[in-house]
């Protein structure tokens, strides 16, 4: 029998158990700090949907209502806006709207909407979170955009572009079309931002 | 009766030791010239900005309600409020002008070279503070310049792949610039990221005295001691550069005066037009752009069409400034004995910083000077990031110049 006893060994085991069981915890003291500054209970229920009336919004009008703080546009869309859309494929990045988080799966069609007259769109560029500037066709003059703009959003900060579908156009800096919130139409007036149609809702 | 005292107190805290280790028996290299004054005076500053940041804090509120109308109360009603602020905001401009100038000292004396690379990752970890103080604190004002730069900057985290969403909006606290982002930046501002600045400056120093200061010829003066073994060519920091710092700070005093009492807002530079007007979350201002401190880095991102890339450009032009001392393989420290590659590539290094940092101001609005301006942008981040990618190979093939054993004086 030997009496020696391998203290390098005893010496790792006292040190991996003192980081593993302080590390550990650490790391749980650390929860309640990281947590506190997530989104408090205040912001999160001033995140609630809202409901926008639509019935005196005429075609080519767009209103900015509020949703968790962000710009919410809802812009009412004229028949020669929505056949003006058909023609821009070639000019943008993603005229289909792939990209499935840029959209509910309700909203992935040419107009990117529910109803092809009214477009509810976040009003934040994908690129870095300035809000764009609705720039009608009949003002491309004044914007130094040149007689093909077909009325759209242009960002201020970085120049992006997007069309009046909230399609991105190509070699602009913002990498996605802009975002399209959870919304239904509770009737042909009443617009719910922040929630999907709940079941059984056409 | 003094020493007696001092006595008392040495026996219990290495009060004159201290003393003598940093200032009246730190041996300084003789030769220091007019780019040694930055180093004290960025401690000048630090200093001003503390005392003043304290006064401001008495009367500021960091509420989204009430921040942009307690700017104006301290500007037009309280006593003195207006020299206070002022101080404050010049001070942050000033603070860059001296650390971007200590910075060319430390690069045309190779001061972050062997065996100085702790100072120099110090140095840089202490820039970084000073960038996130200054972000942090241009927010409290809580103008429209405030509300999008913070909205813009913030948007970078977004960048990032899988985390990048969730970790934007974790720093924001809410799912825009709101008032709970005001709220923690002000903590961050006043009490979180100074205690970080005043341990890196301790570390900074403590580094820098332990192998002791480098000088315009480069030469360690630690090589040649007398019988005593202090270095031929030092000279203790206090008297002798105590008092020559002194000069520097009365020269900088009255620039950084005329400044603050004839031009506080330096036509746009130092306090921008917009921020004049409150933060409006609906309406983004027609020309943002950042104070021009962060210009050189902002033209950097915007120079890259591609989102991710242009943000890993960025973090890449502060990244490699860390290894600098690594990059860097010529024997030679200072620029006097050092070869033409090297001068060139510095000197075309500074001059694209310089362009960067103009081109960063300028409007990006799709018309065609703003393209120029993208293709310039590009041109002179390509010599930004080559300065340092072929660091290694044009450093080891220059024709350095022979070294002399001594400091030389003129």
């Amino acid at each position: 029998m030997s009496n020696t006893v391998d203290n390098s060994k005893r010496r790792f085991l006292t040190t991996a158990a003192s980081v593993v069981v302080g590390g550990a915890g650490a790391a749980a003291v650390a929860v309640p700090f990281v947590a506190s500054m997530l989104p408090s209970a205040k912001a999160r229920a001033a995140g609630a949907p809202i409901k926008v009336d639509i019935s005196k919004l005429q075609p080519g009008q767009l209103i900015r209502p509020e949703w968790q703080g962000k710009p919410v546009w809802i812009l009412r869309r004229s028949e020669e806006v929505i056949s003006d859309l058909t023609t821009l494929d070639e000019q943008l990045l993603d005229p289909a709207s792939a990209i499935e988080e840029q959209q509910p799966d309700y909203c992935q069609n040419p107009a990117r909407s529910i109803r092809e007259d009214v477009i509810v769109l976040v009003g934040i560029c994908t690129h870095l979170g300035c809000s764009p500037i609705h720039v009608p066709k009949l003002e491309a003059e004044s914007k130094n955009l040149g007689s093909e703009w077909k009325g759209g959003f242009t960002c201020p900060c970085h120049g992006s572009k997007f069309d009046l579908a909230g399609r991105v156009y190509k070699g602009v800096p913002a990498p996605t079309n802009l975002v399209v919130p959870p919304h239904y139409f509770i009737d042909d007036n009443l617009i719910l931002v922040g929630e999907h149609a709940p079941k059984g809702v056409a | 009766m003094f020493s007696n005292l001092m006595g008392w107190v040495d026996a219990r805290f290495p009060a004159t030791k201290m003393w003598e280790d940093h200032l009246s028996k730190y041996y300084a290299p003789k030769n220091f010239n007019f780019w040694y004054f930055f180093g004290s005076l960025a401690m000048l500053v630090l200093v001003l900005q503390i005392v003043t940041g304290i006064f401001l804090t008495m009367n500021y509120k960091p509420d989204a309600e009430l921040a942009f109308a307690s700017v104006e109360y301290i500007m037009r009603d309280v006593e003195w409020g207006w020299l206070i602020r002022y101080l404050h905001s010049t001070g942050a401009s000033a603070f860059f002008i001296v650390i971007y100038l200590h910075m060319f000292r430390g690069l045309i004396y190779g001061s972050y070279k062997q065996p100085r690379e702790l100072v120099w990752l110090f140095g840089m970890f202490l820039y970084m503070a000073l960038m996130a103080e200054a972000f942090l604190g241009y927010l409290l004002p809580w103008g429209q310049m405030s509300f999008w730069g913070a909205q813009v900057i913030i948007s970078l985290f977004g960048a990032l792949p899988v985390i990048g969403g969730d970790l934007a909006l974790w720093i924001r606290g809410d799912f825009v610039v709101a008032d709970a982002t005001l709220n923690r930046f002000f903590a961050f501002h006043v009490i979180a990221v100074p205690l970080v600045i005043l341990g890196l400056v301790v570390a900074h120093i403590i580094a820098l005295h332990e192998v002791g200061s480098n000088n315009p010829d480069g030469v360690e003066i630690k090589k040649n001691k007398d019988k005593n073994g202090i270095p031929l060519d030092g000279i203790p920091f206090h008297p002798y550069y105590s008092v020559k710092d002194i000069v520097g700070v009365v020269v900088f005093l009255f620039i950084f005066s005329l400044v603050v009492f004839y031009m506080p807002e330096m036509d746009g530079w130092f306090l921008e037009k917009d921020n004049f007007i409150p933060a409006d979350r609906l309406k983004t201002p027609e020309h943002i752009v950042p104070l021009w401190y962060f210009t050189p880095f902002y033209a950097i991102l915007r120079a890259v069409p591609d989102k991710l890339m242009g943000v890993m450009a960025m973090g890449g032009a502060q990244g490699l400034l860390f290894l600098l001392p690594w990059l860097d393989r010529s024997p030679v420290k200072s620029i006097r004995y050092r070869g033409p590659y090297f001068r060139w590539a510095l000197t075309l290094f500074v001059i694209s910083f310089i362009v960067l940092g103009y081109l960063g101001t300028q409007t990006s609005d799709g018309t065609t000077l703003a393209i120029n301006n993208t293709v310039m942008a590009r041109i002179f981040s390509v010599i930004y990031f080559a300065f340092f990618i072929l660091m290694p190979w044009y450093t080891s093939i220059d024709k350095d110049k022979a070294v002399p054993e001594r400091v030389t004086s003129k």
